[in-house]
């Protein structure tokens, strides 16, 4: 009887303190409510309210078919899928030949690529008008070895611009989790299929690629969700029949002045991010593998 | 290794190097050679030039590095606080509620900046916090978009250090406070200074909510960057970058030198 009188309190003693403990997330929590979820919720209320403060979709009726807005949807999904694409052909290549042609100076290879993470993304598309523009260095080239009057190369102030520079940015979002997959790989393996006659492309479709999916599929979800989100790039380039979403967001709030359009584009953004998002940690989840860069 | 041929693998290495300075080196080196040239009307530049970067110290840019350096710094370390203390509080929660909290601590970093901008904008133009046309917006915003990201790494270097040291620490007499400053901060600290020049470097190329937010006072590097290449001053703008990349460069070098200092004592 006694220790029944004693067992509770002991038992619940260290519960009650780690109770007490988890209130400590409070301050971060509630920092990051006011600063990031309350503006978010003001973000949606506006967009779904009418001018009388009552409840309504219009607002999401009148951008939906807006043609202006659809372009920029089809723009934004387009150049993502087109640049996360290229990224992860680009990727895997450079992975495979840093990870299994190795050369002198590999890694340092690999770590002058990831520092193209830290720097500022409008740093290439600003590259880009000095190498492809109209006056850059390959139409002068062209121009002068084929005494040509009109630059030949003209895709930078297009969709291909953006989605170039996209891919040379982003490619080191790709090859984190790649090298950090393939240093994984046990090299006997490729040892003995190549000593059985098995050649270095089927190597690479039987052996290396399997192996390599999760951490493609991981950083190819992460390419998505930042192609999609890029700004600065778009920027930089200027194409004007190139409007993403961000860019909408961007000309509507600080151009226009029209912030319900602003805010409807913006929660249709937000959801596809969220749902990008939400594809990259089930399939970091599903696969067990590595986390890419963005965590 | 996958080619055994030397045929092979030098025509592989070829083909790499090729796409490398295509896709790398080109677009870095012409920035860099714009930065530098005087008239650009031929194929390469006439003449080379330092008045670009002479320019700058006489210029509104300068004042704009200082603004972008300040704003790095601060919104970094007032992120590296709030990251390290929800990654530590973390730690005591088990179950569902750990993990829905860690997706709302990941969350700002999977939405767009220019929302986000758009957010402080629709939030804070209004009572009962007026912080747009001030500096302040432009640090909450910095310090949002790279929150998640200190959040992520605090996470992952806490991940690798066991919470066992604390508790045996805490076991031996130590008060909970010295434990976490004397052991557990000590052995993540390699964690936090990755952390913070991850997100300053991140802080200081920011432009999307930036250009949404910021008040005539307190323009950052990148926004005069794109004001100078809207102009059309476009080797101005080149030379800015370059100060911008490489000034990036430098402090995140300098940092991972600390860094790896900390991490062998």
């Amino acid at each position: 009887m006694a220790d029944l009188v004693i067992t509770p309190p002991a038992s619940s003693g260290p519960a009650r303190a780690a109770d007490w403990r988890a209130l400590w997330i409070a301050p971060p929590l509630l920092v990051l409510a006011a600063l990031f979820f309350y503006p978010l919720v003001l973000i949606a209320m506006q967009a779904f309210t009418s001018d009388a403060h009552t409840f309504t979709l219009d607002n999401f009726a009148t951008v939906l078919h807006s043609r202006q807005f659809l372009s920029g949807l089809y723009h934004t999904i387009s150049i993502a899928v087109l640049a996360s694409s290229g990224c992860l052909v680009l990727g895997f290549v450079f992975s495979l030949v840093i990870a299994f042609v190795p050369f002198p100076g590999a890694r340092l290879v690999g770590r002058l690529i990831d520092t193209f993470i830290s720097l500022p993304t409008f740093l290439v598309a600003l590259a880009f008008t000095f190498v492809y523009g109209s006056a850059g260095i390959l139409n002068q080239s062209l121009m002068t070895a084929f005494h040509l009057t009109m630059p030949p190369v003209d895709f930078l102030y297009s969709q291909w611009g953006v989605v170039l520079s996209e891919v040379t940015v982003y490619t080191p979002f790709i090859m984190r989790p790649l090298l950090a997959c393939f240093s994984q790989i046990e090299t006997s393996q490729i040892e003995i299929a190549s000593s059985l006659g098995a050649r270095p492309l089927g190597i690479v479709r039987k052996i290396i690629l399997p192996a390599a999916l999760p951490a493609l599929l991981a950083g190819g979800s992460l390419c998505l969700l930042l192609t999609v989100n890029e700004f600065g790039i778009v920027l930089f380039i200027g194409a004007k029949d190139v409007i993403t979403l961000p860019m909408l967001i961007y000309d509507k709030a600080i151009q226009e002045f029209d912030y319900p359009t602003a805010c409807v584009i913006a929660v249709i953004n937000i959801a596809l991010s969220l749902g990008l998002y939400g594809c990259y940690r089930a399939v970091v989840s599903l696969c067990g593998g590595r986390r890419a860069a963005l965590d | 290794m996958l080619l055994w041929t030397r045929w092979g693998r030098l025509s592989t290495w070829g083909f790499a190097a090729l796409l490398f300075a295509a896709v790398y080196g080109l677009p870095v080196a012409m920035i860099a050679l714009a930065s530098v040239s005087g008239q650009w009307n031929g194929i390469l530049p006439s003449h080379l030039t330092f008045a670009h970067y002479a320019r700058i110290v006489h210029s509104e840019s300068l004042a704009q590095l200082r603004v972008s350096v300040l704003t790095g710094a601060l919104a970094s370390a007032a992120a590296l606080v709030s990251g390290t203390w929800a990654a530590l509080a973390l730690r005591q929660i088990r179950g569902a509620r750990r993990r829905v909290l860690d997706i709302a601590f990941f969350v700002p970093s999977a939405v767009p900046s220019v929302s986000i901008g758009l957010g402080l904008l629709v939030a804070f133009s209004q009572r009962p916090l007026l912080l747009n046309g001030t500096a302040a917006i432009v640090f909450v915003a910095h310090f949002l978009l790279i929150s998640a990201f200190t959040y992520g790494n605090v996470t992952a270097g806490l991940a690798r250090v066991a919470p066992e040291y604390g508790e045996v620490a805490q076991s031996l007499g130590a008060r909970p406070l010295y434990a976490l400053w004397r052991v557990t901060l000590p052995l993540v600290a390699p964690y936090l200074l990755a952390a913070f020049s991850l997100s300053f470097a991140l802080s200081m190329g920011e432009l999307g909510a930036t250009l949404m937010i910021y008040p005539p006072g307190w323009v950052t590097l990148p926004v005069g960057i794109f004001a100078l290449s809207d102009r059309g001053a476009i080797f101005d703008a080149a030379t800015l970058t370059m100060v911008l990349g490489a000034g990036t460069l430098l402090v995140l070098l300098a940092l991972s030198r600390l860094s790896n200092r900390a991490a062998l004592r």
